[in-house]
């Protein structure tokens, strides 16, 4: 497993009331599921929503579900809904 | 997995073989949902809400139970308690609880000798209703004082003093949109609507159970995803999803209707309760009234436009009618719908609404098809106005290649720019519009998916391949897995046979959906190729005394390479299969694993339409469709996919519709009056595939399934509008709305 | 119940069955014919078409006792043995079916007319067709299938 390290995950809008109004999170981490633990760390109002379910966008690549997923550093990562279909 | 870049010339990739399903369904030995029986089996039918909102203050059996061939009755109390989250509610779904929350809700069901035994029973249950308030519109449940479906639904979104009915909420954007606006030199806002439709898959939900006092389940059923079945059931019935093997029957059609569970738990329970094999299927009414339709939605948006084009700014606000539980894709609706479009400027925000409708199912790209017909018809509006052609407008703010996206993240290769320019070169694009008649053009959208994901390859000793999946195969799906396995094993593809393993022989599979078959269980099937011709390698270089590193395997053979190329007499895949039991056992390659690189696909639909002014009724002229599929494993099935799709979605615009009286019941269950498109109805369907390379599939593989339905929608709303010369806010574009929207204009 | 004595796909068959019963019933629960699909039960999507005496009908809009005497053919007799039918050659050829539900009633229609109108047009087929649904394909696969097969059948005649 890759060091930790520093990157910038952005929330959908809808969130920032329980980011205390912040639509970005910093956080140290190397893998996707490291980065929402860090992220619920820093606003804990934000575990129920992503608990329910969000998926991971790293560099564009969604990633629907995994929590194993690397990101490389300087990667531009977001969060959004989880995606299913029909 | 990543793209092989160097993989390019392939042997059966891009191939048209016949599908080997296909001598069993055009004989009729294919068996679907409803053609299996058991020996001794009862069979089933379910009792029905005729309310929409009613309280149940009783439920008296004992009539029922005693008539002829009766064998056994369940309701609420013989499904499991406790349940909370999403189980609660598909229980809910599955038997009513406290309230009939929708025309058609389950409430009982009995087993009996026959099928007309049980329906007959059916008229002895006794239910005491309470009827209550109703409401099933999506802006009216969002008013103060509309009746509660369900108090505490609303999801953690949901901002505070909604009214109770509103159960989730999304927002995102990015940019000033109010300065976008300001920057524009026409802006148009307007609302836009769409009613509810079914899936109409011509195979009603069917199963046959079985459940023995040892708490062992089978279950026998059409479905999209065989192991979510056995794990809904494990939960409803309150036992574990081992403890039911679920078999996916050859299925009829699905269109994400059938990635719900509506009837294996009632059989199952009935079985339970009466020791014997139970058989249930829906009557199409029963399909109608009870399971998905989609969601229907109302939708405001604004979009700011340059002279030359520039889109400045785009904002839309989405409301869904998800039925009775939350759920309505509304942020789908949301994400999907600027998705097209490199804005600067853009926000968008979604509410879930329930209403006393039934649950809504997913339906190809979820959200998607609505949020494109609002958007596309104000683009369309506003390439009117300003006398811009409508592609090279699309073209000119078309998402790309390292654009930021409107749902935030920054899009990775897409193939958008290759669908316009593609259609603007279509001849379909340049020949005149015909007279009396519109035409029309719009953009579609869909993520697509991956999920969990296991298959297994095994050599037989005649050299043959069993290829196990478990995804159920709704479109031709083992045609393509078939051919992937023999290109990269290098046999015939008539030497692999696959199967859709059953929940107690291969690990968990996600629900065929999301588009995902192709691209998940086929990026598997190569991979579980892979580590076979591995193991084969290294058998071939026990025989030969070499290292396994110094075999390789080209066309169906392992050779050996470096110092020893040419050493050795090549050994083919049947020659080694011949000797496995003796040289190590039984060769079985195989592959779990979760792959996270779906690539979303787009699509643009060209149509010409004609609408007789008189009547108010369309007729569809010409329709192309154009689409990245990334890379076509098997073109007639992804042709296939692309016809089906906009064939469905004309329908939607032009005719299906869910309609409900007063009375808040179901008024057209049924083909006759919810008319889907017909032979009659439709011309040829001209496709063109586009291949831009996902980079997340070895063969750049993206789902193609759903994305297809989302452009027709607002395609043929801007023929149809620009045919008719007035602008179509509300679907379906039905005669008589036409003729009031004529009439008004 | 009712005895009812009839010829099925060439075969001659007895059966008994409840008087509310219908053919599509008895085809497929009594005599295990289960090619014939039912998608409505209402006459409205033709998933069970059936010729009786040669002519296309729904059989879910047929009584099992109507059956009496007469001449039922399903899908299941289409094919010759492991010979199949150049209609249910040219599905497979062209992709015709997706799901394949509506495949078993589309196959007995279109054998219906061609052996009535061995060269019919598209807008002919379409017609003819109108009343089997198939949700899955848009009919342009199906089309092309019958207009290729009724070609190639008007060749060999
Ligand atoms: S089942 Fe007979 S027409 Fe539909
Ligand atoms: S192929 Fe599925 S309904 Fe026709």
């Amino acid at each position: 497993m890759s060091q930790k390290h520093k990157i910038e995950v952005a929330l959908w809008g809808g969130l920032k009331p329980f980011a205390d109004g912040n639509d970005k999170v910093e956080v140290e981490a190397a893998t996707t599921g490291q980065m929402l633990a860090a992220v619920i760390k820093k606003h804990p109002a934000l575990e129920d929503h992503i608990e329910a379910g969000v998926s991971v966008a790293v560099n564009g690549r969604v990633i629907a579900s995994s929590l194993t997923e690397p990101i490389p550093e300087g990667a531009e990562v977001v969060i959004i809904p989880q995606l299913k279909g029909g | 997995m990543a793209f092989d870049e160097a993989k390019k010339d392939f042997n059966l990739i891009g191939t048209r073989p016949a599908r080997p399903d296909g001598i069993d369904k055009v004989t009729g030995r294919a068996q679907f949902g409803a053609d299996k029986a058991a020996p001794g089996q009862l069979h089933a039918a379910i009792l029905r809400s005729p309310h929409a909102h009613a309280r149940i203050k009783s439920i008296d059996t004992s009539a029922a139970e005693k008539a002829k061939g009766v064998k056994g009755i369940v309701t609420r109390a013989d499904f499991a308690t406790g349940l909370k989250g999403e189980m609660w509610n598909k229980l809910e779904n599955v038997m009513a609880g406290e309230k009939a929350l929708y025309d058609g809700h389950a409430i009982a069901a009995v087993a009996a000798t026959s099928a007309l035994a049980a329906k007959d029973a059916l008229k002895l249950i006794k239910v005491d209703f309470e009827v209550l308030d109703h409401v099933t519109n999506v802006d009216e449940s969002m008013k103060d004082g509309a009746p509660v479906i369900r108090e505490g639904a609303a999801g953690p979104s949901t901002p505070e003093g909604m009214h109770p009915n509103v159960v989730g909420f999304y927002s995102s954007g990015h940019g000033d949109v109010d300065a976008g606006f300001a920057d524009a030199d026409l802006v148009i806002e307007d609302t836009f609507t769409t009613e509810a439709t079914h899936q109409g898959y011509i195979e009603p939900h069917a199963c046959l159970a079985q459940m023995g006092k040892d708490g062992k389940g089978e279950v026998w059923c059409c479905t999209q995803g065989h192991f979510n079945v056995a794990k809904v059931c494990g939960h409803l019935l309150g036992t574990e999803a081992s403890q039911i093997r679920v078999t996916a029957s050859e299925i009829g059609g699905g269109f994400g209707g059938k990635t719900e569970v509506f009837i294996e738990p009632v059989a199952l329970a009935l079985a339970k309760k009466t020791n014997r094999p139970v058989k249930l299927v829906m009557s199409r009414s029963e399909v109608f009234r009870a399971s998905g339709p989609t969601a229907s939605a109302s939708m405001d948006i604004k979009i700011g436009m340059k002279k030359d084009g520039t889109m400045t700014a785009g904002r839309g606000v989405f409301r869904l009618q998800g039925g009775a539980f939350p759920g309505a894709p509304g942020t789908f609706t949301a994400m999907c719908a600027f998705a097209p479009y490199a804005l600067e400027n853009v926000s968008q925000e979604a509410y879930d609404v329930m209403t006393n409708r039934p649950k809504q199912a997913a339906y190809r790209a979820p959200g998607s098809p609505m949020a494109a017909f609002a958007v596309e018809s104000v683009v369309d509006e506003l390439c009117n106005q300003l006398g811009l052609d409508p592609i090279e407008v699309r073209l000119k703010n078309a998402s790309r290649e390292g654009s930021k996206a409107s749902f935030g993240i920054n899009w990775p290769r897409i193939g958008l720019v290759e669908c316009l320019e593609a259609a603007k070169a279509h001849p379909h694009y340049s020949t005149a519009i015909p007279e009396n008649g519109g035409r029309g053009v719009s953009c579609g959208f869909w993520f697509n998916h991956g999920g969990e994901t296991a298959v297994s390859l095994a050599l037989a000793e005649d050299g043959t391949v069993s290829l196990s999946v478990g995804t159920p195969d709704i479109g031709g799906s083992r045609a393509s897995m078939c051919m992937m396995a023999a290109e990269e094993l290098g046999i015939k593809y008539d030497d692999i046979r696959t199967t859709i393993a059953d929940t107690a022989t291969l690990g968990y599979n996600e629900i065929s959906h999301g588009s995902r078959v192709t691209y998940a269980s086929g990026l598997a099937t190569i991979e579980a190729a892979r580590d076979t011709i591995k193991k084969l390698c290294k058998r071939a270089a026990a025989k030969w005394g070499i290292d396994e590193d110094a075999v390789y395997w080209e066309d169906g053979f392992a050779k050996p390479s470096g110092p020893n190329a040419g050493e050795f007499e090549p050994m083919s895949l049947a020659k080694i299969a011949s000797k496995m039991g003796a040289t190590g056992g039984p060769i079985v390659g195989h592959y779990e694993a979760t792959p996270e690189g779906a690539g979303v696909s787009f699509a643009v639909h060209i149509v010409d339409a004609e609408v007789d002014k008189e009547t108010g009724s369309t007729s569809v002229g010409r329709y192309t469709v154009i689409q990245d599929a990334g890379k076509a494993i098997h073109p007639s099935y992804v042709e296939g996919q692309f016809q089906g799709g906009a064939a469905q979605g004309i329908g939607w615009a032009l005719n299906e519709e869910y309609i409900y009286g007063e009375d808040g019941r179901l008024q057209n269950a049924g083909f006759l009056d919810y008319r889907i498109p017909v032979a009659s109805d439709l011309p040829m369907i001209d496709t063109v595939i586009v291949e831009v390379p996902n980079p997340g599939h070895p063969y750049g593989v993206r789902g193609v399934g759903e994305t297809s339905i989302c452009p027709p929608l607002a395609a043929i709303a801007n023929a149809v509008s620009n045919a008719a010369g007035v602008r179509m806010k509300s679907l379906p574009m039905s005669p008589p709305r036409i003729l009031k929207a004529l009439d008004e204009a | 119940m009712i005895h009812v004595t009839t010829t099925i796909n060439g075969d001659e068959t007895e059966f008994v069955c409840d008087p509310r019963e219908t053919l599509l019933d008895v085809l497929r629960d009594r005599l295990s014919l289960t090619g014939a699909k039912e998608g409505c039960g209402t006459g409205d999507c033709g998933a069970c078409s059936v010729t009786v005496d040669g002519t296309v009908v729904c059989s879910c809009l047929v009584l099992g006792a109507e059956a009496e005497g007469k001449e039922i053919g399903t899908v299941e007799g289409i094919a010759t043995g492991e010979d199949l039918h150049p209609i249910q050659q040219k599905f497979l050829d062209h992709a015709a079916l997706q799901c394949g539900i509506c495949t078993p009633g589309i196959l007995v229609a279109t054998k219906a007319l061609l052996e009535k109108h061995p060269d019919p047009t598209e807008t002919q087929v379409r017609y003819w067709l109108a009343g089997n649904l198939c949700r899955c394909t848009g009919y342009d696969k199906i089309i092309r299938a019958v207009m290729d097969a009724a070609k190639d059948m008007r060749s060999a005649a």
